[in-house]
């Protein structure tokens, strides 16, 4: 029984959840935090040493409340899903109660109250002995190292520049362009489409481009906010990325 | 082909080997054979063979270092037994480990994707909403689009985080789940 035992308990349930059989019948939490509470009811068929396939429901249930009563007094906040599962024991419980059905005749399989947990406990039990092999690879894969990271265009010193750096510059090419225009005659409206097209195409010719540059080639207030607008869109749609040299630096536009 | 065979500086078999060590060592992640291939010009196949052969030299010398498979590329690592020797130099203490919580949750989606998260709960009885969380921040699942159903749930996956932080070659190499049930069921 034993050795069938450790092959299904591994080391972090272990260090992670225990509740250990005090002299008397209580109950006693090590630590206690079980994955939830099909990882509890496991525990305890377990620990009354039950055959899975045909689960002392009463006494399991039991114990089930037991613990569910214990953590209520630590004041461990309970989990909804331990408590679906204390009514699922109960309604278990009762359906066994119940005289069988005479009408059913001694061929046809009777179908037992508790198939259905069964069920769910092996297939619950497949996954949790996965996730302790994946425990045990994820730590002998901690004991491998790779080389550090070389300098490379992504890993230099370049930072990704934000949404709040370009609305800086924009401010500061906005502030100096209210000197300068005073008059506006003629309205040559540019469209977003034509602006994110022109712009666009200066990327993929030159690789880069500098922010500042290309507001202040903006003649009007109007062209200049259409520009910025074609900046943002750009930088969300396109595959490129907007990268500041240093802090209040100039922000280049660069096809990634 | 062989015109351009013949134009091209033919490399030597040893050659080959050399600069797919060379290769391997800077790049930052596992490198395929694909991208081997593609950089040197040189047939997928030599290139195979050259990886090969370099990860048998690295295991015959007893190298501190090994050239190992994973996520679908070749990457040079130092030997498991080094461990403590390369921690202590590098000052580093194993990572955080995953609770039991996020553990099982990543079992269910690396055996079950594309799976959504009601489903998760239908196998663990467990709300499942933190520890996918914790998955996704630490990047071992991503999104896989939703489910085509009532509420159209959005489907989770492992991604190539997963294979490199759990050391598999592909998603091929995890055990059957159905071995774990005649593990489990030995009672």
């Amino acid at each position: 029984m034993t050795e069938d035992q450790e092959q299904y308990t591994f080391d972090f349930h272990e260090v992670s959840a225990q509740i250990v059989r005090g002299s008397t019948d209580e109950l006693k939490i090590k630590i206690g935090d079980f994955a939830g509470p099909l990882d509890l009811l496991l525990f305890l068929i377990r620990q009354e040493q039950a055959n899975i396939f045909d689960i002392p429901v009463a006494r399991i249930t039991e114990k089930y409340l037991e613990y569910i009563r214990l953590m209520k007094r630590l004041d461990i906040s309970i989990a909804a899903d331990f408590l679906v599962m204390a009514a699922t024991l109960i309604e278990i419980k009762s359906k066994m109660l119940l005289p069988r059905d005479q009408t059913v005749g001694e061929d046809e399989e009777i179908d037992d109250p508790r198939q259905e947990l069964v069920d769910r406990l092996l297939e619950y039990e497949k996954f949790k002995t996965a996730a302790g092999m994946l425990y045990e690879r994820s730590t002998i894969e901690q004991a491998v190292f790779t080389r550090g990271a070389i300098e490379s265009d992504e890993t230099n010193a370049e930072v990704d520049a934000s949404v709040f750096d370009l609305l800086t510059i924009f401010q500061k090419i906005a502030a100096r362009h209210i000197d300068e225009i005073k008059m506006e005659i003629e309205r040559e409206e540019v469209s977003l489409s034509d602006m994110i097209k022109s712009l666009k195409q200066r990327i993929f010719d030159t690789g880069e481009i500098s922010i500042s540059k290309f507001f202040e080639e903006m003649r009007t207030r109007r062209e200049l906010v259409t520009a910025f607008i074609a900046v943002l869109e750009i930088v969300r749609t396109e595959g490129i990325k907007l990268l500041q040299n240093k802090t209040f630096g100039d922000i280049i536009l660069r096809k990634v | 082909m062989d015109l351009e065979v013949e134009q091209k500086q033919t490399r030597t078999a040893a050659e080959i080997v050399a600069l797919v060590e060379a290769l391997i060592f800077v790049a930052d992640e596992p490198i395929t054979t694909k991208l081997l291939a593609e950089v040197l010009e040189e047939e997928r196949e030599s290139v195979e063979a050259a990886v090969e052969e370099l990860a048998r030299e690295y295991e015959s010398r007893e190298s501190g270092l090994q050239i190992r498979e994973i996520a679908g590329g070749w990457q040079l690592a130092t030997r498991t037994e080094f461990h403590e020797e390369v921690r202590r130099f590098l000052k580093t203490r194993p990572s955080a480990k995953l609770s039991l919580a996020s553990l099982e949750t990543l079992s269910v989606i690396a055996y079950k994707q594309p799976v959504t998260v009601p489903e998760i709960l239908d196998i663990r009885g467990v709300q499942s909403a933190s520890a996918i969380k914790t998955l996704l921040d630490k990047r071992l699942i991503v999104a896989k689009g939703r489910k085509e159903t009532v509420g159209r749930p959005m489907q989770y996956g492992t991604s190539r985080d997963f294979l490199i932080q759990f050391g598999l070659k592909d998603l091929s190499e995890l055990p059957s789940i159905e071995d774990f049930e005649d593990l489990t069921q030995g009672l």
